[in-house]
């Protein structure tokens, strides 16, 4: 227990000393905010599907955390290229309480990101449908953040260099992005491409943020919150399995 | 006195690369043995068999009576590490790398602090315990991480070439302190170096691996006697030869060049 409470301190340490990058992760989503929620509203409200910035903020919301996790769950890299990870292999606890205390801190950071995001995004404009729905989508970003945390640390485990990061950007992370319909609806696509999405764990992340912020959802909401559940608790496993396995 | 490390007929392969043959050593309990050998031999294979980093593929170690490959907490609890490279959180201070250790192995939380208190003045870093580790020299790294693998006060402490790249200064600080441990504390000190006085002034008993086999073993004299040669670098050239070494970077660079030699990737340097 006191394993993963100081493994999870050390990633909100580390998250919170670094300005830079709190400000950096920020430019991203802003600059999607900014430039598609403006520039393409006027076509979204043309096509009669409403206001296009309510609609991409939660996408918007998702990407931020997606991409915070999915890094945070990378520093295991960085780790064991800088040296800390052998600290923590040859501690006597078990592997679980590490990995768990690092999924833990890095979705803490992810979530926080989340938040910032969705401050500015009602900064440009946005307002949920109800603020009590807010609550509750809290806790959608922060299943968000430990799937994606989980799964980062995971794939993390198995490469030995930050070679592959950019591997797993453009041939994860993008695709999960970009294929999740954070930033279309999902109910007109192409059958292909609903079919793709429906395997994109961020697609029912996203649904249920936009269920509760402005109100809409593509799926039933218990099916978001089951695949977000569901999904998270198998990524949890191999990611430890494969944490544990860890050589050095 | 009873053996606390013990080495039988230990074995471990990389694809079809050996890095360590058949190695049988034993280490006494308050002894302090130096584990020589030039880059590549087989030394922080080794190293890192007794410490549960990696698994043997065959032959059995008993670090204080246990067996890292079924029992890795209670053999963690054993012992300290200084690895060859840093292994601190460069992003934390020295009192949070302290901290955070100290948390990971369970001590508890009132005779941390005094602990981390006595250590910091040992290795004489207690004005610098609130900086970043990023902003610490090398020999400031190394003698923090000294304070750390001491911290839960283990049985045996592994040095991994300790003084690499330190100035005579600290070399020497460094290597009284763990004299001090040894006979104050009985902590057995297991280390490597590439400094054959070094192993020559501290060691009690030295073993030398090349190629993944040990070639002698012995202490300092007997090493000598057995060579017919004036000084233990001599020695050390008579049993290792004097071509010179490329090593990997470490074991998983060798897996992996391996890997790429097998299946066609990369050019062989």
């Amino acid at each position: 227990m006191n394993a993963v409470y100081i493994m999870w301190l050390r990633e909100v340490k580390r998250f919170v000393r670094s300005k830079s990058r709190i400000v950096g992760s920020l430019g991203q989503p802003i600059l999607f905010l900014v430039a598609l929620g403006y520039g393409l509203g006027p076509v979204f409200q043309k096509a009669g599907q409403g206001n296009y910035l309510e609609f991409i903020a939660p996408g918007i919301i998702g990407m931020s955390i997606i991409f915070s996790a999915i890094f945070n769950g990378m520093q295991v890299i960085w780790d064991r290229q800088f040296g800390f990870l052998k600290e923590t292999m040859v501690a006597p606890v078990s592997r679980l309480s590490i990995m768990f205390g690092r999924t833990i801190g890095g979705a803490t950071v992810a979530s926080a990101q989340g938040v910032l995001v969705l401050v500015i995004a009602i900064a440009a404009g946005f307002r949920p449908v109800s603020w009590i729905g807010v609550a509750p989508a809290l806790g959608v970003m922060l299943l968000i953040a430990l799937l994606f945390s989980a799964l980062g640390i995971m794939v993390a485990s198995r490469l030995k260099d930050m070679q592959g990061f950019q591997l797993i950007m453009n041939f994860l992370v993008m695709p999960l992005f970009f294929l999740s319909g954070a930033l279309f609806p999902l109910n007109n696509v192409p059958t292909a491409l609903l079919m793709v999405a429906r395997f994109d764990p961020l697609s029912y992340g996203v649904d249920a943020l936009r269920y509760f912020l402005i109100g809409t959802a593509t799926f039933p909401l218990v099916l978001d919150g089951g695949v977000l559940i569901g999904v998270t608790a198998i990524f949890l496993a191999l990611g430890s399995y494969f944490f544990s396995k860890i050589e050095i | 006195m009873a053996n606390i490390i013990e080495v039988q007929d230990l074995t471990k392969t990389f694809g079809d690369f050996v890095a360590v043959k058949d190695v049988t050593f034993s280490v006494e309990e308050g002894g302090i043995f130096a584990f020589l050998g030039p880059n590549g031999a087989g030394k922080s294979t080794t190293i890192k068999m007794l410490t549960t980093l990696l698994h043997p593929t065959t032959g059995s170690i008993r670090i204080n009576g246990h067996d890292p490959v079924a029992d890795p907490d209670l053999v963690r609890r054993s012992f300290g590490i200084v690895f060859q490279d840093p292994s601190l959180d460069e992003d934390l201070t020295a009192l949070e790398n302290l901290e955070l250790h100290g948390a990971l192995y369970g001590v508890p939380r009132a005779t941390l602090e005094s602990r981390i208190t006595e250590l910091l003045a040992l290795v004489e870093l207690s004005d610098r315990r609130d900086d970043f580790v990023r902003d610490f020299s090398g020999g400031m790294k190394r003698r923090l991480e000294i304070a750390r693998g001491l911290l839960h006060h283990p049985k045996i402490i592994f040095l991994d070439e300790p003084t690499l790249g330190l100035d005579p200064q600290t070399r020497n600080h460094l290597w009284s302190y763990v004299e001090k441990l040894n006979a104050d504390e009985g902590i057995t000190v297991f280390f490597t170096t590439h400094y054959m006085e070094e192993a020559e002034r501290i060691a009690r008993r030295i073993a030398v691996i090349d190629h993944g086999i040990i070639v002698a073993q012995g202490t300092s004299e007997e090493l000598k006697q057995q060579t017919g040669t004036p000084t233990l670098e001599d020695a050390f050239l008579a049993l290792t030869g004097s071509d010179i070494r490329d090593e990997a970077g470490s074991s998983t660079d060798r897996m992996r060049s391996h890997y790429q030699m097998r299946h066609g990737g990369a050019r062989r340097s």
